[in-house]
């Protein structure tokens, strides 16, 4: 199970990283930020592989974050 | 649990952003803008490369103008398309440098068209990022070189016409027209197949130039969703199904041969091995001894064009160079061979000099009226100005100033050297100053001299000024 981060200030709601999502873990949250963007955000347990597809499309550089989440033996 | 982070911001761009105060972690990008992308990619290849340290990435002029706020390597922001000739100039005299050239199609295949052939011509050992967009972004949606016929934009309101306009040119295509590049590659950053080859193109046109192989071109597709008045998602779409058709995407070069541009081809002298090469003599004399008054001597040389005033710049600042002096020569001149106005700013300093321009000269050799016109009331407070009273025959408006006349035309004409009034002047400057010693006048006139035949005239004239400002002063 793994998670992309959203700063949600950070996002300017270009939604192309909900385009290129594989499996579909990104959606736009309905919501307006600090700079009046509609941000993106991530849904909650879906089947993220930690791809970095969202990560690399996106123009901004610290809007998301993937991390890898490994459950310990 | 156990977290790991699989991607996250490159550390070679700066935490914060502080172009509009501090704190800021936003680009100024548009939302969806392409060049965000393209440069967080290559940011990543800075990182996984391990070049930082190493990098210096020249901004252009056009939407990426602000990259030097984003990138925490060297930076450099150009002239508008002057990319690739100040990456020359980089590159030539850092070899251990990363030299990255990140240019938009207006500032490249636009203003820029020379710099890049010829950069790419000579094989500069550069890697060059030409973000196409198909469009001036910055300036607000003009048409660009490489705008698709019928698009309409700012300057093309019925779209691009091929009769009015021009057809749109393929850059990676005339790139290819040389013999010179060793990687060129056109890649999009689209979809999610395109982008992981522009990674891929990215890593690779810069391990090229670490690896001294020569000049490589990428040249990225990249949407403009605010002047194509679409959504990002549709801008993407349209480079896919649209512009892609114009300009393939694929690898057009990637040769094993090494580019033109070898390391013999870049400047190899230090500054003794180019002394005794300007002297003709195996083993150069650097003297060290330079007395500059005041650490720094900004000389303004001015008079009529034919009158030596630049070669007595250069003679002047030979001897700064001979004397391990830091020295700048920036000459200004009309048109005219003879008869108009020419002037020379020469720098002398303990310290590297920074800019070459002289606004307020310590010095002035006045060889003119007009000379002495025009630059008297710029001069430093308490600056010394020294006449060519053959010529100039009245005295200094202001009383601040240190006057000395000395007659270097009539001196210069009673030894038959007419041409050589320049010297007698830099002479008096040397005696007056005592910035150097005389000898090393006398053996940097050689190095200057064209007509090696007059060296002995020369040689006696700086002796007959020296007598001169001697019973003078």
């Amino acid at each position: 199970m793994n998670l992309v981060r959203v700063c949600d200030d950070e996002c300017k709601g270009c939604a192309i990283c909900v385009s290129v999502c594989p499996k579909g873990c990104l959606a736009m949250s309905g919501e307006l930020n600090a700079k009046g963007y509609e941000y993106v955000s991530f849904i909650e347990n879906s089947p993220c592989t930690a791809c970095g597809l969202c990560f690399l499309s996106c123009p901004e550089p610290s809007a998301l974050t993937v991390c890898r989440i490994k459950e310990e033996s | 649990m156990n977290e790991t982070i699989a991607y996250k911001k490159p550390t070679s761009l700066y935490e914060t952003f502080d172009r509009k105060g501090s704190g800021e972690t936003c680009t100024h990008y548009c939302p969806g803008c392409g060049h965000g992308t393209i440069q967080k990619l290559i940011a990543e290849a800075i990182d996984s490369l391990g070049i930082q340290d190493r990098t210096i990435f020249l901004s252009p002029v056009g939407c990426a103008v602000f990259a030097y706020y984003y990138y925490d390597t060297g930076n450099i922001q150009c002239s508008h398309g002057r990319a690739p000739a100040v990456a020359t100039g980089v590159k030539r005299t850092r070899k251990d440098a990363v030299v990255i050239s990140y240019q938009g199609d207006g500032d490249l295949a636009g203003i820029g068209m020379t710099e890049i052939m010829h950069a790419a011509n000579r094989g500069e050992h550069i890697t060059v990022f030409f973000v196409n967009n198909a469009i001036y972004g910055m300036t607000g949606g003009q048409m660009a070189p490489t705008t698709p016929l019928g698009l309409k934009t700012l300057t093309t309101p019925f779209g691009r016409d091929y009769g009015r306009d021009g057809r749109p040119i393929g850059m990676a295509e005339v790139m290819n027209a040389l013999v010179s590049p060793v990687y060129i590659e056109r890649c999009s950053v689209s979809n999610p197949k395109d982008l992981l080859r522009t990674r891929k193109a990215i890593t690779k046109a810069l391990e090229n130039q670490i690896e001294g192989k020569g000049f490589s071109f990428v040249e990225i597709l990249s949407p403009c969703p605010t002047n194509w008045r679409m959504t990002p998602v549709d801008a993407r779409h349209w480079i896919d199904t649209e512009m892609s058709r114009l300009f393939p995407v694929g690898l057009l070069r990637d040769t094993e041969e090494t580019g033109l541009c070898a390391p013999h081809c870049v400047p190899w002298m230090d500054d003794s091995q180019l002394l005794a090469f300007l002297e003709g003599k195996k083993d150069p004399v650097i003297e060290t001894g330079a007395r500059v008054p005041g650490g720094t001597q900004r000389i303004q040389i001015a008079g009529f064009g034919g009158q030596g005033v630049l070669s007595a710049g250069e003679l002047l600042a030979t001897c700064g160079m001979n004397s391990s002096l830091s020295v700048t020569w920036l000459p200004s001149y009309g048109p005219e061979m003879r008869g108009g106005s020419a002037h020379v700013s020469v720098i002398l300093s303990d310290e590297p000099v920074g800019s070459p321009l002289v606004e307020r000269p310590d010095v002035l050799l006045a060889m003119s009226t007009p000379a002495l016109d025009h630059f008297e009331p710029l001069m430093a407070p308490g600056g010394l100005v020294i006449t060519n009273s053959s010529i100039v025959n009245r005295p200094l408006r202001r009383s601040d100033l240190h006057h000395v006349a000395i007659p270097a035309t009539t001196m210069a004409k009673e030894e038959n050297l007419v041409s050589a009034a320049n010297v007698v002047m830099i002479a008096s400057y040397i005696l007056i100053s005592r910035i150097f010693d005389l000898d090393t006048l006398r053996r940097c006139i050689p190095m200057v001299l064209r007509k090696k035949d007059l060296l002995k005239k020369n040689i006696a004239l700086v002796d007959k000024a020296a007598t001169y400002v001697q019973e003078y002063l």
